[in-house]
This record gives C-alpha cells, structure tokens and sequence, in this order.
C-alpha cells in the first residue's frame, strides 16, 4: 500500500485515567515510507494546484477559437446569441463558452476512461482478488506506473491500490464537471485550465486501466518483439460461427474466449474484433483476429459475416442493435454505458437466455457478467449460426444499377457525406454498370452512413459501396504487431541520451480514432516516412490499426518491416486508447531515468522538461471522439504538442504560438537565471492540418526544442527543411527562428542557408538551459 | 443559378448571425475595389477541384495578379504556386493565417497594418467553416468572403450553392470587372 486511509479500532483501552470502550480512530491519508524519494509539491492536485503551471503553456500557447454556432443552448435562459462581443443571459462571452464546450468534452472523454479503469479494477478485484500484484514489464520496468507517480505521488503495487486513485480522478472529474455549470466559471483561461487537468486526470485513469489490465490478464508486458495478429476484412474463416465483438472494455470478450477455451471449442468458433476491445483480446489470446477500425462497423455487419454481435463500450455505433436485426445476428450487450434497450438478463440462467435468442423472443439481451456472457455468446453462436446461413443485407450489382437510374441526383448524400464524396458521380456511373466509383468512395470511407440517411430514396448507399469493393475487401489481410504496453526502462537508457540532445530527431505518437479525410492509408504514410527517417513512432488505437492496413510490393506491413523497439526507426504499438500513458510514460520517465529528475509528485517539473527538452508529437490524424480531447489534454498540459486531422478542426479551439511576436518564446536559462530567446519550438500546442504533406512538415519542426544541442538541432533542421523543399517546394521562411549558431546549420544546406540567415538580419545567439520556473533557475558558481 | 442560402453540409447550419449572399458577382468586385487591405487565403483544395482545365488556383492568381491581392497558400498548395510561376506572399497552415486575421495588433505579411478584407477560397468546407466563425466572432473591422461555390455562412458574403458552370462563370465576371480579362 502507498497512501491510504488509516482506521485503528480499539475494543477496550485502560489508562490510569480513563477506561475507554470502541474507540476508533481514522487518520486521512498516510504516505508510504519504504520508498525513499521525498513527495513532490503536488501530490493528488487538486483542480486549481497546477494552475500556474497551465497559464504558463497559455501565455505561449493561446486559445484560437473556432465557435461551431452563435449560441449556447444549454440552460433555459437561451438560446443565447453570443455573436461578436455579446454576452449571454447568464454573463458568459463566447470565448468562454468555447472552452467550456472544450472542457465538457473533455470531461467526457475522462470520465469514460475513468469509468472504464473502475469497471476493470472491481471486476478484476471480484475475479482475481484484491492483492493481486501489478506488473507491467517485471524486472524491465521500475516504474510501474510513470503517469500515477507522477500525478499522485504512489507506487501501486497491487489492484486494491488502484482503488483510492480512481477515487482521486472520479472527484476530480466532478468538480471539473460542475464547473460547467451555468453561473460557475466565468474565464476562458480558466476553463482552459480546467481542461488541462481534466487531460491530466484521464491520463491516470487510464493508466490505471492498462496497468490492472495487462497485470491481470498477462498482456504482453513491455514486449518489442509482441506477436504479429491478423487483422483486416478477409481474415476470419467465416465457415465458422462468427462472435464479433466491438467496443473498448474486453472482460466480456475475453469472458468469450475463455469459454472457448474451456469447453475445447478453439477452432471451432470465430472471434473477431473491431476498435480496442479487439486490440486488448489479440493481447489476451492468438485465437481473437481484428477486423479494423471504428469505420468497418457497419460494413461488416452488413456483409452479414457475423452470427452473433457482442458490444461493451464507447465508439460503438447506437443503431447496432437494428443493424444487427437486419441481419438476423442476436446481441449482447455487456456495459451499464450501453444497454441499448435490452432487458437485463444478468441473473437468468445461460440456457433460458439461449433459448430466447434461438427462438428470436429478443433480438438481444443485456448481460453484465463477463463469463455469462461468454457462455452464451458461444453457445448461441453456435445454434444461431447454421440458421443464418451468413444473411447478409448486401444488394445485388442489379439492384444497385437500378437505383443509380432512379438517383435524382438531388446531392444530399454528397452534402450529408464528413468528407464530401461525390456520391451522385459515382451513382450516375452505377447507372452504366460501372461501381468502381462506388469502390473508390468506400477507401476514403469513413463508415457512417450518413448518405443512407440523407438519401429521399431510401437507397442504402453505403451498402452500395461495400457491394462494389466487396472484391476488395475480401483481399484485405495483413499482419499487425499486438499492443507491446508499456516501454523499459533499458529502452529509455539507450535512447534518452540521444532524444534529448536531439540526435534522434523525435518521437512521433500517431493516435486516435479513425475520422480521416482520405482514409487509413495516409496514417500509413505518415508512420513510414518517419520510421525511415529513424524518428521513434509509438501508435495506438485506430491508428495503429490504419498504420497495419497498407502493404508494400513484397507483401509486408509496416509492422513486419520495423522494428517493435522504443529505438530510432522502430514502429510500435502500444495497444489500445488506455495505452496511451504508456507514450506519456516514456516522455516522463525520460526525464526521471535519463536526467534522474524527481518523478514524484512533481508534475510541474517534469512537464517543463519534457516541453523543454524532450522532441515528441503526438499526431491524431482521425480524432473524432471526447476521448481523443481528453488524450490531447493530458499530452498538452505535459508539453507535448498535438497535430490534428482537418476534421479536429472542429474541437473548436487551437492552442497556437505566435512565432512571428519574439517576446512569446524566452525562456529562463536554469544555469544564469537569465532570459535568453528560445524559439518557437514547439510552435504549437494544438493545431489542425490540412493535409498529409502539412502534417509531415509540421511533425518534423515541432519535434525542436529549446534544449537541442547542434548536432541535433542540425538532424532536425536538416529532417525539416527536406520535407519542406519537397511537400512544399521551397525552403521554409521560418528558418532563422531556429538556428542559434553556425554550428546548427545542416552541413548539407550550409550555403543556401547561411545566404538566408544574412538576409534576415540573423545574429547568433546562446543556447539555453532552458525552463519556465523560476525556482529551477541554479544561481552562477553554484 | 440556385439562390437558397443553405449550407452545403447538410448540419453546418449557423446563425443568427449569416453570411449575405452573394447573387451578382459584382458585388465581390466592389467589395475588393472598397478594401484598403485585403488577402486571399488559398486552401489545397484550389488545385483539386473541378475539372482538368478549370482549377481554382488558376483563378486565384488571375485574381491576386488583376486586382494587386497578397496569396496565403496554406497547407502544401505553395508548390503549385510556384509551377505556375506565382509567388505567394506567404505559405502558412489555415490555423495561423486565421489566428493572426483575428489578431486586431498584426500588422500584416509586409508590416503595413491590419487587413480589412479576407477572401477564401480552396479550403475544406468545415474548416473554412469553423475558421470563418473564428473570424466572425474574434475580429474586428475584418470582412470576409468565401469564394468557395458552397454557401459557407460564417463569411460575411458567400457565393450559394452553384453548379461548377454557374461559379465559372461569376469567377470570368470579377476578373473581368476587376480590371483582367
């Protein structure tokens, strides 16, 4: 234990004055004293404890927002128009409501990861016991959890530890909540703070739910070299009785599997996964395959290739269960957050559940027990599937040209339609025979059928892209590294050195969900161009999935082409949304194995030097989700910057630095204490791109930092010039921000670059010990 | 030429505040005659769009050429610029050129003030969208205009919804008014 509540109970107590009967006594929290480091300054912050620290990312990094509406909507007073410089009924301005729109999504985004680490703690607690040991990595790891020490100040050793931290982020999260109200925060930046923290909180929830997680279900355990799984459209034997399973949360998937398992069925049934909950059960078992990302929901249960469907929670589609109707494929719904309607069926017996579903009395049934739910998933796969004989809604070629001559080509498709796809086009090409449009539109596809919806016909139009790169889709097979978890601590000895000083010129962490512009492949590209370039790019959740789905002219993904190592070169996965800390993780524990900084309870130290030091940016080319918000938060208020895809445009604020105002980017120099011009780097905390080839640019420039040496700087520079001159076809304008001395300069550019620097009116200028707080500042001669 | 004042995207409905519609080209013309400062801010898709023969960057530089404007190419569109032998003023993301027009202190690409009219065009329609409502809500005695052939509300004035000919054709009618051919 670390820091836990004390209760002494004294039956009797005799003393020379006094008798005393049933005393109890309670201390509030006690800290551990085996370990030796002291406890930092903000052991549990509370909302307002890092304040400081988050106005001083704000004062380089301002909001930039990007209001969706005119009003806000949410109390009776409105709507409110809060155009230009109005106010609302209830006094708040736009910029406000910005942020606190940004901070409710935020909350939202935290809370579920938080919810989702309590579900797992209690239900692992209740199947595996209370003392049972946290292990992320064995004698690999020493800090078994980077983001909870340096969040709250303790060492969790075993499940029950894990208890009193999520009390921390659960009352967190509420106030956080509660100061969305109406009437409460009234500043933009102090809602921008709040977000912040609520970023920071859900790093530890999440934390904690990979850290109980992969110690009680023997996930790979910092493994570089975890097994390669199956993953795409084509890879299930779908002769089998086919389970999917959707969702994030995996008891009840691996409920599935460990009935399988136990009754001798392996081969016999086919488990397949979409999202997280498929990355975390090809962690648990070889025997599950991943189907993809977010966006083949509907076209796989459509293609009718599942027998039965089981969801838990977060990202799942709402209309799944008429989907599955359609289809004929009974459900399980197996999360209190998605219940779907169904009636709760926890306490009935397997066989009285079964019969229902066979009998079709119920299209589904919620079931909140993992191994009942495993019971009857298999056992009514089983019966089920024979029945269905793979009924798929999947139209016919005909039917599809026949509505391709009925289309009006009235647009609401194209206009319904996140990335605009000229549907019409491809209709009125279906009306000659020719789908290959349709294909084309189904690979930028982002899978939510909006186009149905939108269509006066009623024509399943993402049913016709499917039908016309069914072919396609068959074909898809590839190989993905299963998630590894968290990354050693002999991993981050070998590259700290070399990360700080800037010889490897970054990490790149591509995250997220799959809203992408042009479809997954781009993901791909991103990853590859900076493998090859011998940055360290980490991934996770639908992007890792993406990254999976391309292969080269041999036949290979990225992931059998790279190496699975924290090292230059490497691409790795992590694992699902709740691994992401582990990317966080290895920034802090860069900064506390490599330059030996206080881990604990030292939040803001550790965030001034990574922001300062450490050349990481986290890339979520199709954030989509609350989630990803939250994921962004925490990397922000750490110093990591984030890029987004055009669609996370619409989070509705920017964190932006302004390279063009010098005054924004001095920084202290921690050996003088003076105030020594660090520039813009990183120049954002949070920005949008356009496109792939801006994202690129933009991932090789914020990957600078104050602390760069010169050979670093020059790696750096030299990474972010050629990508310039090549997306963009021109040397950057911004080059003079960023060489401090001659010696910065790419010995391969040196003429072209020293003429630009005389241009400018460059001087050289001294490279700092670079921080933001005061008190780090070391006084001369000491 | 289809007048309805609706958003293209189908949900991006905005107000109270909307964009005017801008139902003779004219109207763009004077527009830009009466602006003391403006800046056309060019988004990738300028080189995408349209047909083989027909692309918005051509245009923009036709524009930027007849009537003295300064380009934004955001994004990687600067390339294309510069294989049509035209140099932006600037190449920046849409973020920043969105940030620093609602700057009221920038002083602009030269250094000579803020600029008064902001012209769009080439972006993708949702982040034209939030940027244009940044631009809307933040900043002050700045007036926009999406040139884009989707009514894009938070602009100041936006073109409607037109066909690909319709916009064509508006497009040959500044150029020309403004003084090219």
């Amino acid at each position: 234990m670390t820091k836990k509540n004390v209760l002494m109970k004294i039956k009797e107590l005799k003393t020379n004055v006094a008798v005393i009967k049933d005393l109890e006594l309670s201390f509030g929290k006690v800290f551990e004293e085996t370990w030796d480091e002291p406890v930092g300054p903000t052991p549990f912050p509370s909302v307002t404890e890092l304040r400081e620290w988050d106005f001083k990312l704000l004062q380089k990094y301002k909001p930039f927002y990007l209001p969706y509406c005119d009003v806000c909507c949410l109390c009776t007073f409105g709507k409110c128009d809060l155009t230009g410089d109005k106010r609302g009924a209830c006094g708040l301005n736009m910029a406000a409501q910005q942020s606190r729109i940004v901070l409710l999504a935020c909350c939202i985004g935290a809370s579920t990861h938080i919810s989702h680490a309590r579900h797992l703690v209690e239900h692992l607690i209740e199947k595996y016991g209370s003392n049972s040991p946290l292990d992320v990595g064995g004698l690999n790891i020493e800090a078994e959890a980077p983001v909870t020490r340096l969040v709250c100040g303790i060492r969790p050793k075993t499940l029950q530890d894990l208890e009193e931290v999520l009390d921390y982020c659960e009352e967190q999260v509420t106030t956080l909540l509660a100061a969305t109200h109406t009437g409460q925060e009234g500043s933009n930046l102090d809602f921008e703070s709040k977000v912040l923290h609520a970023g920071m909180v859900d790093q530890v929830g999440m934390e904690i739910a990979d850290l109980a997680q992969i110690s009680v279900y023997g996930f790979p355990k910092a493994d570089p070299e975890a097994a390669l799984t199956e993953i795409g459209f084509g890879v299930a034997d779908i002769s089998k009785p086919t389970i999917l399973v959707i969702g994030h949360n995996v008891p009840s998937s691996i409920g599935i599997i460990d009935y399988i398992t136990d009754k001798g069925l392996l081969g016999k049934v086919e488990v397949v996964g979409i999202c997280c909950t498929a990355h975390d059960l090809t962690r648990y078992s070889s025997a599950a395959k991943i189907i993809g990302p977010i966006s083949w929901q509907l076209r796989y249960i459509r293609s009718g290739l599942a027998d039965l469907i089981v969801v838990d929670e977060q990202c799942i589609r709402a209309d799944t269960l008429v989907e599955a109707q359609k289809i004929k494929a009974p459900v399980i719904a197996s999360s209190p957050q998605n219940c779907l309607g169904l009636k709760n069926r926890t306490k009935s017996p397997p066989k009285e559940i079964i019969s229902d579903l066979l009998e079709e009395k119920v299209p589904g049934v919620l079931i909140l027990d993992p191994d009942k739910v495993g019971e009857v998933a298999v056992e009514t796969v089983m019966a089920v599937a024979p029945k269905r004989n793979k009924f798929k809604i999947i139209p016919e070629i005909e039917e599809i040209i026949k509505a391709g001559e009925e289309c009006t080509q009235c647009n609401e498709c194209m206009r319904a339609c996140p990335n605009n796809m000229p549907i019409p086009e491809a209709m009125k090409a279906a009306a000659k025979g020719d789908l290959n449009p349709l294909a084309e539109i189904l690979e930028s596809c982002v899978g939510c059928a909006r186009c149905d919806s939108a269509c006066p016909n009623d024509f399943p139009l993402h049913s016709f892209m499917v039908k016309a790169g069914e072919k396609q889709l068959w074909k898809e097979k590839f190989k993905m590294r299963v998630g590894r978890g968290a990354i050693q601590d002999i991993e981050i000895r070998e590259v700290g050195g070399p990360l700080v000083l800037g010889e490897i010129p970054g990490v790149v962490a591509l995250v997220g969900c799959a809203n992408y512009p042009h479809g997954g492949k781009e993901v791909a590209e991103i990853a590859e161009e900076f493998a090859k370039r011998r940055f360290i790019v980490v991934t996770s959740g639908c992007a890792a999935m993406s990254i999976a789905m391309v292969k080269d002219e041999e036949g290979k993904t990225l992931y059998e082409k790279y190496p699975g190592g924290f090292e230059a070169g490497g691409i790795l996965n992590v694992g699902s949304c709740v691994s992401n800390p582990h990317i966080a993780g290895a920034a802090i524990k860069i900064a506390s194995i490599f330059a030996k900084r206080k881990l604990r309870a030292n939040y803001e130290e550790i965030a001034d030097y990574i922001l300062n030091r450490v050349g990481a940016v986290g890339v979520a080319w199709g954030a989509m989700s609350q989630k990803a918000a939250s994921i962004a938060s925490g990397f922000w208020r750490l110093g990591v910057p984030v890029i987004v895809g055009p669609h996370g445009s619409k989070y509705r604020r920017m964190l932006l630095g302004r390279k063009d105002k010098d005054e924004d980017w001095y920084v202290y120099d921690a050996r003088t204490g003076d105030k020594v011009y660090g520039g813009p780097a990183p120049e954002h905390l949070f920005t949008t791109a356009e496109t792939k080839e801006e994202a690129m640019v933009m991932i090789a420039k914020f990957c600078m930092r104050p602390n760069d040496t010169t050979k670093g700087r020059a790696i750096k520079l030299t990474h972010y010039i050629d990508l310039h001159k090549r997306l963009y076809g021109v040397m950057p304008d911004d080059i003079h921000l960023f060489v401090r001395n001659k010696a910065d300069v790419p010995i391969t550019m040196k003429d072209e670059i020293l003429k630009i620097l005389e241009e400018k009116g460059w001087k050289e200028r001294r490279i700092p010990d670079p921080t933001l707080l005061p008190r780090l500042i070391r006084k001369r001669g000491e | 030429m289809a007048l309805k004042a609706e958003p293209w995207q189908t949900a991006e409905i905005a107000g109270p505040k909307k964009a005017l519609l801008i139902l003779k080209p004219e109207v763009v013309v004077a527009m830009v005659k009466r602006a003391k400062r403006p800046i056309l801010v060019v988004g990738h898709q300028a080189a995408e769009d349209y047909s083989d023969d027909v692309k918005m960057i051509d245009y923009a530089i036709r524009m930027s050429k007849t009537a003295g404007i300064p380009v934004v190419a955001t994004a990687h569109i600067a390339t294309q610029f510069i294989k049509r032998d035209f140099q932006p003023a600037a190449s920046m993301s849409a973020m920043d050129i969105g940030n620093r027009l609602q700057d009221p202190e920038w002083k602009g690409l030269d250094g000579k003030g803020p600029y008064d009219l902001a012209l769009f065009m080439g972006l993708p329609y949702y982040m034209e969208f939030v940027i244009l409502s940044a631009l809307k809500h933040f900043s002050t005695n700045l007036k926009t205009i999406s040139l884009d052939r989707f009514y894009n509300p938070h602009a100041t004035w936006s073109f409607p919804n037109l066909s690909v000919e319709d916009w064509n054709e508006s497009f040959e009618i500044i150029l020309s008014k403004l003084g090219g051919n």
